[in-house]
């Protein structure tokens, strides 16, 4: 199983636009990682330079302790599932799966025992003579997932893959291949934009922005300590409240309060999971509640705190009505920011 | 008993009156192979059915006419057919490889090859008739097959739509594929021509009444009365060397029928994927 190593990977296309800056890390043996970030912020283009269906403008990429840079992308031992699924729509199930083994000439009876391996582990059995046009969304899916572990690869890559299914069956499909990847061991790099598919699949997540890469870290590292004020509003919903407190005497103030402490003078941005916000009486923080939204098992109080919006996150059993209200935060839960630079102090 | 409605009536109406404007030139041809030449001379078309049809029909396919006496209605028909399906094959072929060098090859100058190939819309075979029968001529391909199909097959219609077809298969079939360790040729082979299918037999019901129809090209290229095409022949027929002799109206008539056809049944036969190649891009 491989190992894969990015060292300053960059890529700049032809017309100047630096799509990715160098950019380093590492994935472990049969860890999941996953790229997440807004459109546009280089991750599939980086998931793309690690399948070799994207030149790589400089850095070093290895898979194994392989360099793959020139590599063709037949032969870096890969295997990805695409957003849209590119199954071949004239061939059935069964070529679908088995058109890789066929081009790398294993012989038939190879190829019909892997497939029907493949088939009996996704639960395909029934539509291996079918047409990808006769099946549905999911099932496309699960082809899709076939045609990558029937050749056995290094290293699964998986590009948007759940965003043309319906929200039921993506939460499904979402168990299913993190299921499926646990039991085969294979590492895997994931792209989405959903924040909640990253923090629920992944060993790692990796945040991108801007070509760039903001935190690597494990889903509770990125939730609960966000390396920058992107992260925080990134990740999460509704995003981490972000609010303006100033430092003084090694203690934060926030609306005349004193909420945490910090070393430094001046301007901070404070960072509060909306969760770690807590209605009581004798709180120090006042916020005038306005919209309370109602999700079943809790609730969302969006309103304002100063001038500043802030969101607060309370069990359905408590009740809280429009107007003003009393909060206090829970202990550590705070974050503190460089409201230039929206690094994390 | 369904009520008719007075716009159905109005619809078929013209329909059928269009229909048989459109059919009537074929009805009296096929009236005309039924009577003696004679006759047609002397009438023109009327509306009675004569008894010659039979032998017109022995005398136009079977029997041999010319000075060298092999071009029956047979040898005729074996010709345009290999001109219609050579011509449509190989305008297929040559568009399609074409369009995927262009589609799917970083050239540098992709672009620019494909307007070129497109401007050659503008010079069709009669403005470049000398030059072409120059060339074929010093290959010593006049009067062969060769000569009839290969200086026509080059097509920047059949490239052009297979250019748009080709950018309409998704990006991502193409990166599947190359993982899948699938290079040029058994993308080509494996995938793209399988999925133009419908596009495929669009053209080809295009250029094979396209091919079987070409008059200029044959007549320049073919002397040989064996290699004579139907559409060729029909007027050799007609032509009258000798001025006090009636023309084998019967014959080249019948003739005329037999080659509309192919053509007709070709555009029947393919006609629901001619539909689907040009209308449906969403693969």
């Amino acid at each position: 199983m491989a190992q894969v190593t990015l060292s300053e990977i960059r890529k700049v296309y032809p017309n100047g636009y630096e799509a990715l800056t160098p950019s380093s890390f590492a994935i472990d043996e049969g860890e999941f990682v996953v790229l997440v970030g807004p459109s546009g912020c280089g991750k599939s283009t980086l998931l793309r330079m690690i399948a070799g269906l994207e030149e790589i403008t400089s850095g070093e990429l290895s898979i194994g302790d392989r360099i793959v840079n020139d590599v063709d992308p037949a032969d870096r031992d890969i295997a990805m599932v695409f957003q849209n699924y590119a199954l071949y729509p004239h061939m059935t199930v069964r070529k679908n799966i088995g058109y890789g083994l066929k081009n790398r000439g294993i012989s038939k009876d190879e190829i019909a025992t892997k497939t029907d391996e493949a088939a009996a582990m996704l639960n395909l059995g029934e539509y291996l003579e079918r047409k990808p046009s006769q099946l549905s969304g999911g099932q496309r899916q699960r082809v899709a997932m076939g045609r990558a572990i029937v050749r056995d690869p290094a290293l699964f890559l998986f590009d948007e893959p759940l965003s043309n299914l319906d929200a039921k069956l993506r939460n499904q499909m979402r168990i299913e291949i993190k299921a499926l990847q646990r039991r085969l061991g294979v590492t895997s790099v994931y792209v989405t934009h959903d924040q909640v598919e990253a923090m629920t699949m992944a060993d790692r997540i990796i945040v991108m922005n801007a070509g760039r890469i903001e935190q690597i870290g494990t889903p509770s590292e990125v939730y609960h300590h966000p390396a920058t004020t992107f992260v925080a509003s990134f990740m999460g919903a509704p995003p981490m409240n972000l609010l303006e407190a100033e430092m003084r005497d090694g203690q934060v103030h926030l609306g005349g309060q004193v909420i945490g402490s910090g070393g430094g003078n001046g301007k901070v941005t404070a960072g509060i999971r909306p969760e770690d916000l807590v209605p009581d009486q004798s709180g120090g923080l006042s916020m005038e509640v306005e919209i309370i939204e109602e999700l079943g098992a809790h609730r969302l109080l969006h309103g304002a705190m100063g001038n500043e919006r802030v969101t607060v996150h309370v069990a359905n059993t408590v009740d809280v009505p429009l107007g003003p209200l009393s909060l206090s935060i829970k202990a550590d839960a705070l974050s503190l920011f460089d409201p230039a630079t929206g690094a994390r102090i | 008993m369904k009520q008719l409605k007075l716009s159905t009536v109005v619809d078929h109406a013209i329909l059928i009156a269009g229909s048989l404007f459109m059919m009537l030139p074929l009805l009296m041809i096929l009236q005309m192979t039924t009577i003696p030449d004679t006759e047609i001379i002397s009438t023109g078309p009327s509306l009675t059915i004569g008894d010659q049809f039979d032998e017109n029909f022995e005398k136009a396919m079977f029997q041999a006419s010319g000075f060298s006496g092999e071009n029956t209605g047979m040898s005729m028909l074996k010709n345009s057919f290999i001109l219609g399906i050579g011509f449509a094959f190989g305008k297929i072929l040559i568009g399609m490889m074409a369009a995927y060098a262009i589609v799917y090859f970083r050239l540098r100058f992709a672009t620019f090859a494909f307007w070129l190939i497109f401007t050659t819309l503008l010079l069709p075979l009669e403005v470049r008739i000398l030059p072409s029968y120059e060339v074929v001529q010093s290959l010593g391909m006049l009067n062969t097959y060769q000569g009839l199909i290969i200086p026509l097959i080059a097509s920047a219609t059949a490239t052009f739509f297979f250019r748009q077809f080709f950018r309409s298969v998704p990006e991502e079939l193409v990166e599947a594929a190359r993982i899948d360790g699938a290079g040029p040729v058994k993308f080509f082979i494996d995938i793209l021509v399988p999925l133009s299918q419908t596009m495929i037999a669009a053209m080809f019901i295009i250029m094979f009444v396209y091919g079987w129809n070409q008059y200029l090209w044959p007549t320049m290229i073919t002397t040989d009365e064996d290699m004579y095409t139907l559409v060729r022949g029909i007027k050799q027929i007609v032509q009258v060397l000798e001025g006090a002799v009636v023309p084998e109206f019967g014959r080249s008539n019948v003739l005329a029928i037999i080659a509309v056809i192919p053509p007709v049944l070709v555009v029947i036969f393919f006609q629901g994927w001619f539909v689907k190649g040009l209308t449906e891009s969403d693969k």
